[in-house]
């Protein structure tokens, strides 16, 4: 047994963690969400250069190699710094489907521009009534010849407004939550009939509301083979889960230190607040679970990389998430509330950490939908 | 031991219900209803109807204003308002300075603010916090230093609600710091117009500029706006206090926010084909909240009944600041998770006054991240929850 890093996940850390901190901090990022696009293409570039773009790749599709631990370095310290640059959306969701579906030429076509930084993906597959059903498919795609014609309301389209190219899930045959029937296909994000509704989400991401109204795609942008989508998809959105669990450790461990580096320096009634037992032992509680969070998102990223069957690995998913959403929820109120008013204010980062622990637990499935899911598993 | 309402109370309910169906505006309804941003218009006008009808201060003694009603009476009244969704006055005037005021302020004082502040004619803010002095209230800074007939105040005050459309600023300022800190303490009345007084706006996470800082660089004060006497301030201060929580307990409001998020969440599909009302493990936490309410409503009941036969309200209300603010913030966790993914749009716009198109996320469920996120000031505020511990553990249980 061995929970240390290999020198090349140190590197990848340490490469990571130098940027965020040298790169990446509270200010920059405030700035870097006030832009027209949200997040900063230099720092794209700069991602694609440093090969970090290639992390969640096979090396048989050019990648660094895929595994899941190696994304989890990653995730958590883009946690701490809690950077909003796509790369979830582009190389996580939308990369992972291709890698996970596409013909090689797809593959060839879409992957290496993703990690030279050229491409932007979003995945349509939420809807306003799925909620986390990820089988709950209204959006439909009909055969037309040597075309389909794609018709649907997604929601919650991360990376919406940015992407080159949409991978949308619709339904090719069957009912609504029927397994089989569900297909993805790459549309191009200025297709005729695509309007968009584009905001920015709390945690300062940028995401979109997007309606398909007759939008008509050849039969070659079709991913893998029709109506047998879904296990890839579950399998690309629980490695999304996993990536963002890994995200709120890192950013649950700021939370933590500054919590704890706050309390030993606000005074009130002539001492630190630090010294009062009352939040020592709170303090130590968060620490509890930023500890439990830690461990069993290193479980279930272990178990992503083994040749465990796919409901094993999705029941490890559940566990982490559900765990994390826990640990989550106590750790950003309890930051807020030990800080005081100050923590109230968008001025401080602690509320930026809270929202965006908040956004990840809604995402991917909240804590108790992976509760349930791991209890059917 | 009964708890039902007599004949004559019941009456009473029934004319408070006709009243707000009557007399509570349209529009303003609408806002309430659909979680749009209420202005201070909204406010004011509402608080001019009910000043009509002589009830805007239902615990004023009944020569200045109050409207003599038994605390059951009260407890109705406070009731109904919640349930329909009709707001209280805002509390800085009539709830906060108005009963300093006429508890040791002189004639003339209760004769020049009283009046302007059961109309709604003066609005108030409350300058107790500063940047330094939040838990540790009495360890304030700011001065007011005399000189002839003025007091020349100079410091920062912070987290001012709604200060930057108030016209006055009540104030707990240090006139004496030589003084042990609670005894060089006074309460001053500022006009917010007077040279020298500058408002910053403090954005909270809901990117709203709800709280403001307060400088005062060498505001001259008359005399004549220092309530009671010199250095007596936190005395009065602490008397405030226990005004402040009556309906501390929010239960009113909780209950109708519990009733709406039933029908929310019977109307949200769970994704499976059912309904989230129908999901047992959301249908539990909706239950535990519930029951949280309820007995919270009895506990303050219990303390009410209390002080309808001569008891001051002790220390055992700090069980309702704490038990009422975690069940409102546990009530919002849980609008948030009925709308799971549509809580996310940060889009203040669409719950802006005018605003009647479709919104980006779902129905007022769009914006429960961010009313999530405001709330968590309620443990905060007031004498944050672990100060009100501290009150239980020593004044109530003697630790
Ligand atoms: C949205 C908002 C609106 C407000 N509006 C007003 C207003 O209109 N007017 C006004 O005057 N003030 C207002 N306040 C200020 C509010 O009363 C203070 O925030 C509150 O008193 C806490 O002070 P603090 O924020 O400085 O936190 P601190 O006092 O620094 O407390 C930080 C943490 O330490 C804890 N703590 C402190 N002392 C102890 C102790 N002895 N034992 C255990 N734990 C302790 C606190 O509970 C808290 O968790 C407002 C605050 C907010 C957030």
């Amino acid at each position: 047994m061995d929970f240390s890093y290999s020198d090349e996940q140190q590197m990848l850390q340490d490469s990571v963690q130098k940027f965020v901190y040298s790169q990446y901090d509270f200010d920059t990022r405030r700035k870097i969400i006030k832009t027209d696009t949200g997040f900063s293409a230099e720092y794209w570039s700069l991602f694609a250069e440093l090969g970090w773009l290639t992390v969640p790749f096979k090396e048989e599709d050019g990648g660094f190699g895929g595994s899941a631990v190696d994304l989890m370095v990653v995730m958590e310290e883009f946690g701490k710094g809690m950077v909003v640059e796509p790369f979830l959306a582009t190389a996580v969701l939308g990369g992972g489907l291709i890698s996970e579906l596409g013909s090689a030429a797809q593959k060839e076509a879409m992957l290496s521009a993703v990690m030279e930084g050229s491409l932007q993906l979003a995945t349509a597959y939420a809807e306003p009534d799925s909620r986390y059903n990820l089988a709950s498919v209204g959006t439909s795609a009909k055969k037309d010849g040597a075309s389909y014609v794609i018709n649907g309301n997604k929601v919650l389209v991360l990376n919406g407004p940015a992407a080159n190219k949409l991978l949308v899930v619709a339904r090719t045959s069957g009912e609504k939550f029927d397994r089989d029937g569900i297909s993805v296909f790459v549309v191009d994000a200025s297709a005729s009939g695509i309007s968009k509704r584009e905001y920015t989400a709390v945690d300062g991401h940028r995401a979109a509301e997007v309606q398909f109204n007759d939008v008509k795609v050849s039969a070659d942008s079709l991913l893998g083979a029709e109506g047998k989508a879904l296990t890839a998809l579950e399998r690309v959105i629980d490695r999304a889960a996993l990536a963002v669990s890994a995200e709120a450790v890192g950013a649950m461990d700021c939370l933590l230190k500054k919590t704890v580096e706050y309390t030993k320096t606000r005074k009130q009634f002539g001492v630190a607040i630090g010294t009062f037992q009352a939040l020592q032992h709170r303090m130590s509680e968060m620490f509890i679970e930023c500890q439990l969070a830690r461990s069993i998102v290193i479980m279930a990223a272990m178990k992503l990389d083994t040749t465990a069957s796919d409901a094993e690995k999705a029941k490890a998913v559940a566990a982490a998430k559900a765990r994390v959403g826990r640990a989550m929820r106590k750790v950003g109120q309890e930051s807020v509330q030990l800080h005081g008013g100050i923590a109230c204010t968008d001025e401080l980062d602690v509320g930026h950490y809270f929202k965006r622990v908040t956004t990840i637990e809604n995402l991917f499935g909240n804590t108790d939908y992976q509760l349930v899911r791991y209890a059917s598993l | 031991m009964n708890a039902d309402f007599t004949a004559e109370e019941l009456k009473f309910q029934k004319e408070v219900q006709d009243f707000l169906k009557a007399e509570f505006p349209q529009d303003i309804k609408h806002k309430v209803d659909n979680g749009i941003r209420l202005e201070k218009d909204d406010f004011v006008r509402w608080q001019k109807i009910l000043y009509k009808k002589g009830w805007v201060a239902p615990n004023w003694p009944v020569e200045y204003g109050g409207t003599g009603w038994t605390p059951t009476q009260k407890y109705i009244f406070a009731m109904e308002m919640g349930l329909y969704g009709a707001m209280e006055p805002v509390a800085f005037g009539v709830k906060m300075v108005a009963p300093v005021i006429y508890s040791y302020g002189n004639e003339e004082q209760k004769k020049r603010f009283l009046p302007d502040i059961l109309a709604s004619n003066v609005w108030w803010c409350q300058g107790y916090s500063e940047p330094n002095s939040g838990s540790d209230l009495a360890s304030l800074k700011t001065t007011a230093v005399r000189d002839g007939d003025h007091y020349v105040v100079n410091g920062t005050k912070t987290w001012t609600t709604l200060g930057q459309y108030a016209d006055w600023i009540f104030c707990l300022v240090r006139t004496d710091s030589t003084a042990k800190k609670q005894e060089g303490i006074s309460f001053l009345l500022i006009d917010m117009k007077t040279p020298g007084i500058k408002v910053s706006p403090i954005y909270l996470l809901d990117d709203e500029p709800e709280v403001n800082e307060v400088h005062f660089d060498n505001v001259r004060v008359p005399v004549e706006n220092l309530i009671g006497e010199e250095n007596q301030g936190w005395t009065y201060a602490k008397v405030l206090l226990t005004h402040e929580r009556t309906n501390i307990a929010q239960v009113p409001n909780s209950k109708l926010k519990l009733r709406k998020l039933r029908d929310l969440a019977a109307n949200t599909p769970d994704g499976f084909g059912g309904s989230l009302l129908n999901n047992t493990v959301f249908a539990r936490k909706l239950a535990e909240v519930e029951i949280q309410v309820l007995a919270l409503e009895y506990a303050e009941l219990r303390t009410l009944a209390a002080v309808s036969v001569g008891k001051a309200p002790g220390p055992e209300s700090s069980i309702l600041k704490v038990v009422g603010t975690e069940a409102t913030q546990f009530i919002d966790e849980l609008y948030m998770e009925v709308a799971a993914y549509h809580s996310l749009p940060h889009i203040p716009e669409q719950f802006a006054e005018g605003f009647d198109g479709d919104r980006v996320g779902k129905g007022s469920l769009a914006n429960s991240s961010n009313v999530y996120f405001n709330n968590r000031k309620k443990s905060i505020y007031g004498g944050s929850n672990e100060i009100q511990k501290n009150i239980i553990s020593k004044a109530v249980l003697g630790l």
